[in-house]
């Protein structure tokens, strides 16, 4: 813990110092979001076991969101507390990508964004947890091997589905046309990224870009299904905070009790 | 010395539909075990896939008024500590589930009867949640309830309910814990969240009270339950240890109890309640409490929905075997 107090305090310019703290808060905003999302599905999974895995998926996300905004708070007292930042905040200052609060729809749209979400951070994690900042480093070390078993559990209900039933292939292929314009966003540094890319180096986006696009290649291929053609990006972009509708909708949801009782403990 | 499996079995073998009943009866009187394979009579295994049916299916059903508050937890703790709990009753559904498979039921057909109405769950599912107050109630009044009843049947006599049982208790002691953490947070809060607990409280009271079924009198199935060491003791026994376990846990958070009737019997050193509401009771397991419909509904909904996806997993389950048998 020390020396994430080190790297901050060492930071040169309050410029990098801000873009770490953007960086770590997509990070962060993008676990809570994605975490809740799945959470929705808790009680309502089509087996059993799945809505223990979905649960458990939902579960690692929190923890990574959680475990992140206290990081924040360690380093900047004025965050005030990881509460307040996922309670408190309104949606114009969330920086989660668009693609974590597009709502759950069918079980293959859930997979689906899974998959995309989850192919980018193993990706990233596998450059970060090599990087000079310690905070990022020690994080995303530990991040990896949630988000290598979510991958593999998404990457197998890709399979399933694609080279399932007619049903349930063309539901898995109408998702992945349909979170596809979400996709340019991941993969397009930030700008927070951007600064801390040319300052420390922090990762190599065209290698992750390329690893992703090769496994989303293998993966739909093995599944029978295919790449979409379109590179149309969506217009939305969470990380410059241009949302969709969707976001405040659920921090609607998921702030209501909290911001009912402002001083209250729970 | 302990007969052995296969002996026992020639010896049954032997025997007369009534000497078979008998023997069984002197096992249970010896509180031995019993296991998958054993002989046993029919009536029991009857009461057995009912009792556990129940049971997982109110694990199942349970998750969803607690699920309910997943999305509006006050805090991220409370958030990860939810969903964790619900998926634990998840667990619990599923480990009882395979229970019922040793009796020769599939978990398929059990849960049919869970959606086509034929079968129960515990009523108190049948409650809404309306306030975050609701999910501390559950944990400590709900949950508190159930590991009064599994405690005894982690010593029944079936072996795989029993096992089942012993697990599952070890949970709930964490999930009951943590109710009373967060009653006992409310309690000492802002005014809006002591009256949060005291609304919640009123609310839950009278139904965890009849969670422990109809008084001994009147439950008709109590008395061969007790034969067949499936339960060991009556529902006024279980209900009356509740009662007084949790009367004084209520002062100590400050909570008053909804029953102006209540009194410590200084005699028989039992706290007195006044008269449970028991038309309310038939309302609910007639189908007509505040949420019946709404649960049901809810888990046919997910059934219905989660149709296409199960069978595209064994369609590929089906073609990954063909392509490993050609191979």
């Amino acid at each position: 813990m020390t020396s994430n107090r080190v790297e901050h305090g060492g930071a040169a310019h309050t410029s990098s110092r801000k873009a770490l703290d953007h960086f770590v808060l997509e990070i962060a905003d993008d676990a809570l979001v994605l975490g809740h999302r799945l959470s929705e599905w808790c009680g309502h999974g089509p087996t059993i076991e799945e809505d223990i895995a979905l649960s458990n998926i939902s579960l690692d996300h929190l923890g990574q969101a959680q475990c992140l905004y206290e990081l924040l708070v360690e380093n900047d007292a004025n965050y005030g507390s990881a509460d307040k930042l996922a309670f408190f905040r309104d949606s114009f200052e969330f920086r989660n990508c668009i693609l974590v609060e597009q709502e759950n729809g069918d079980f293959a749209q859930t997979i689906v964004r899974q998959v995309y979400f989850s192919a980018y951070y193993y990706f990233l994690y596998e450059q970060l947890s090599s990087c000079p900042i310690s905070l990022l480093s020690d994080f995303a070390a530990k991040a990896r091997k949630e988000v290598s078993y979510h991958l593999r559990h998404a990457g197998e209900w890709i399979l399933r589905l694609g080279d399932g039933t007619t049903e349930s292939k063309a539901r898995a292929q109408a998702a992945i046309v349909q979170l596809w314009p979400f996709v340019e966003e991941l993969l397009a540094p930030s700008e927070a990224a951007s600064i801390l890319i040319a300052e420390s180096q922090v990762f190599e986006p065209s290698t992750v870009s390329s690893a992703y696009k090769q496994y989303l290649e293998t993966l739909l291929s093995e599944a029978t299904l295919e790449v979409p053609s379109s590179t149309a990006a969506s217009p939305l972009n969470g990380r410059q905070l241009k949302h969709s509708e969707h976001l405040s909708q659920l921090l609607s949801v998921m702030q209501s009790t909290a911001r009912a009782h402002p001083d209250a403990l729970w | 010395m302990v007969e052995g499996h296969f002996g026992r079995t020639t010896r049954i073998r032997a025997m007369s539909e009534e000497q078979r009943t008998k023997d069984f009866l002197s096992r249970i009187d010896a509180k031995e075990t019993i296991e998958p394979k054993e002989w046993m009579p029919e009536r029991y295994r009857e009461q057995l896939v009912r009792m556990m049916s129940q049971h997982a299916h109110s694990e199942i059903v349970g998750m969803l008024p607690e699920g309910n508050w997943i999305t509006r937890a006050p805090s991220l703790r409370r958030k990860i500590a939810l969903i964790a709990k619900v998926q634990d009753e998840a667990g619990h559904g599923h480990y009882i589930y395979s229970a019922v498979e040793t009796l020769g039921v599939s978990r398929e057909e059990v849960y049919r009867k869970l959606l086509d109405g034929s079968a129960k769950y515990s009523h108190i599912f049948n409650y809404p949640t309306t306030s975050w107050a609701d999910i501390g109630m559950i944990g400590w009044l709900v949950d508190g309830a159930a590991i009064i009843n599994q405690t005894m049947l982690a010593r029944c006599s079936y072996g795989p309910y029993a096992r089942a049982m012993l697990r599952i208790c070890k949970e709930e002691n964490f999930h009951k814990k943590q109710g009373m953490e967060i009653v006992s947070r409310l309690c000492r809060g802002t005014a809006a969240q002591k009256a949060m607990a005291q609304e919640s409280f009123d609310r839950w009271w009278w139904p965890t009270l009849m969670m422990f079924g109809l008084p001994d009198e009147k439950s008709k199935n109590t008395a061969e339950l007790m034969q067949f060491g499936i339960k060991l003791r009556s529902n006024d026994e279980l209900r009356q240890r509740f009662i007084d376990m949790n009367v004084k846990q209520a002062q100590e958070f400050g909570l008053t109890i909804p029953d102006p009737d209540l009194y410590f019997d200084e005699d028989s050193g039992h706290w007195q309640i006044g008269p449970i509401p028991w038309e309310e009771f038939f309302e609910v397991l007639k189908g007509n409490g505040p949420c019946n419909r709404e649960r049901l509904d809810a888990k046919i909904r997910a059934h219905e929905e989660g149709r296409w996806v199960r069978e595209a997993a064994s369609a590929f389950a089906e073609k990954r075997a063909k392509r490993r048998a050609k191979q």
